[in-house]
């Protein structure tokens, strides 16, 4: 039997976390994700135990996550972009220590303080590093209320499969608005000896987590097993959704749900005649480049559409080689672009305007 | 059938709580639903207004700026969203606040005194429930039991007995757009 609710995206997130078996989590309030530590609060503890820490800020969150993942416990903390900012650096340890996490971004309209509505301008931040020192996330882009519940699971898997913390990146208009979910069935809370998790000494050699290493030559090792285990997730976890490219003349890239509003465009398009189909990325990190390479080759061009000044546009730009004129159209701040405007931008960028 | 609809107010005035109950029961007859708030300064004590789609189809995209129905509760939201209804489209308006009402002739216009009602009735909360009412004699497109019981899911606990005087606010609200010579 389904389960169907209806649900804002912050609060499908939360229940899927409680369903996933999470252990704990621990965050700062921020709009417009302050339903994620609201909804926990209320039901995590009462239903499977799951520790809920409302921590004094978000530098003291992402370092009690840091602890917490050294157990093995399935962790998490959320946060929009402000409070994402101040947890960079502890992202980054959790990254060299090899700790697996769940982190969740509601992005919001910066830079600065910003906004409290949705954005996408934390792109360059959660795919490149936004910390200091080589490392990645994993990064996974929802575009439906089901998804924002669906990932989380997903995130726990990937995160224990790789030992590397994955990020879910959206933003205030998923977090807020309602749909459907289905969700799935409760999972117990397990602990498992992972073979690196420091939980006492049980009588053998203690264990060592740490991202201090001082000597030169072994921080280099440390750099060359990461980028490999990078490599290998670029291999093997891409995950990219294309709707209507094969006969597409234009197409739209575009992520997160800005990519629906773009399945819209494409509508209107194929309606006036224009054979329009769009790309989504899902894993932002590892980029679907070769996918996107594939999809496009018999395009005449790409329009990319984000909520910030251009981001993932570069990441397109490098997928495609030149081979396909790629234009850009971003709303900032906080504004969300509409489905007209978009087809209207493609006919401008492409068309001419005539059509 | 795929209907967008644009709910806009003053925040108090249960405009969001209109999007939800159509959302609910929009869920119960299997239908995909989606319901896209306003947030931020505007709803404390400001203009509050939501996005509200009710499809048989899955739904691409939450955020529309061109929609089927608007249905303002205060004059900013007249002035705001009129051109956002589609040629052919509806506009229900309640027409004790609203002293300007939409002059758009490619469009039909509703206006209920709703305001005027749920004073008759002795309780100004309603005001939303007749004008859902009004929307739903023009467009049945969920049946009234499944209002009722999307109304009940919304609704706390508390307020339960309070479901009546809900129902008889939406019957009223139908009653009077009856009257008005709407149709379905």
């Amino acid at each position: 039997m389904k389960e169907l609710k209806l649900m804002k995206g912050n609060e499908a997130l939360a229940e899927a976390a409680i369903r996933a078996g999470c252990d704990a989590y621990f965050g700062y309030p921020i709009t417009p994700q302050s339903e994620v530590l609201e909804y926990l609060s209320r039901e995590a503890d009462k239903r499977t135990g799951m520790v809920v820490l409302q921590a004094e800020s978000e530098v003291a969150s992402i370092n009690m996550v840091y602890g917490a993942a050294g157990t093995g416990k399935k962790v998490m903390t959320s946060s929009s972009s402000p409070g994402m900012s101040l947890m960079q650096e502890g992202i980054s340890y959790i990254a060299c220590a090899e700790l697996p996490c769940l982190l969740v971004n509601v992005n919001r309209g910066g830079p600065g303080l910003g906004t409290i509505q949705p954005a996408q301008g934390d792109y360059f931040q959660s795919v490149k590093g936004g910390g200091h020192g080589d490392y990645r996330l994993i990064v996974l882009a929802p575009s439906t209320v089901q998804e924002m519940a669906d990932f989380v699971e997903l995130s726990f898997e990937l995160a224990f499969k790789y030992r590397n913390p994955v990020l879910i990146l959206t933003d205030g208009a998923l977090g807020q608005m309602m749909e459907k979910v289905e969700l799935k069935v409760q999972k117990e809370r397990k602990f498992e000896d992972l073979g690196w998790t420091t939980t006492g000494r049980n009588n053998g050699n203690g264990r060592v987590i740490t991202s201090l290493h001082l000597k030169p030559d072994q921080m280099e090792e440390i750099n060359i097993h990461l980028q490999k285990k990078y490599k290998t997730i670029e291999e093997n976890e891409v995950r990219v959704e294309s709707k209507n490219c094969e006969d597409a003349e234009y197409i739209i890239t575009a992520y997160g749900l800005v990519a629906r509003i773009c399945n819209k465009a494409a509508e209107l398009a194929r309606e006036k005649g224009i054979k329009v189909g769009v790309i989504r990325p899902i894993t932002l990190f590892p980029f679907p480049k070769k996918e996107i390479k594939e999809l496009t080759k018999n395009a005449k061009g790409i329009l990319d559409v984000e909520m910030n000044a251009g981001q993932m546009v570069e990441d397109v730009r490098l997928a495609v080689e030149g081979k396909v004129p790629v234009e850009f159209h971003g709303r900032m701040g906080g504004i969300v672009p509409s489905p007209e405007e978009i087809l209207e931008k493609l006919e401008e960028k492409f068309i001419g305007g005539v059509v | 059938m795929t209907e967008e609809i644009i709910i806009a107010g003053f925040g108090g005035q249960g405009v969001l709580t209109m999007g939800t109950i159509l959302c609910y029961a929009g869920m119960m007859e299997n239908k995909e639903v989606s319901w896209m708030p306003s947030y931020g300064p505007e709803m404390r004590g400001g203009t509050a207004n939501c996005i509200t789609i009710i499809s048989d189809t899955k739904i691409s995209s939450p955020i529309i700026s061109k929609c089927d129905t608007v249905i303002a509760l205060n004059q900013p939201s007249v002035e705001k969203f009129e051109d956002a209804v589609k040629p052919n489209g509806l506009m229900i308006y309640e027409s004790t606040n609203i002293i300007e009402p939409p002059t758009r002739n490619d469009i039909e216009i509703i206006g209920i005194a709703g305001a005027d009602e749920a004073a008759k009735m002795k309780n100004t909360k309603i005001l939303n429930m007749i004008m859902l009412g009004a929307f739903l004699a023009k467009k049945p497109i969920i049946e009234l039991e499944n209002i009722l019981a999307g109304l009940k899911q919304v609704l706390p606990e508390r307020y339960h007995h309070l479901l009546p005087l809900n129902e008889d606010a939406m019957k009223r609200g139908m009653e009077l757009a009856k009257a008005a010579g709407v149709t379905a």
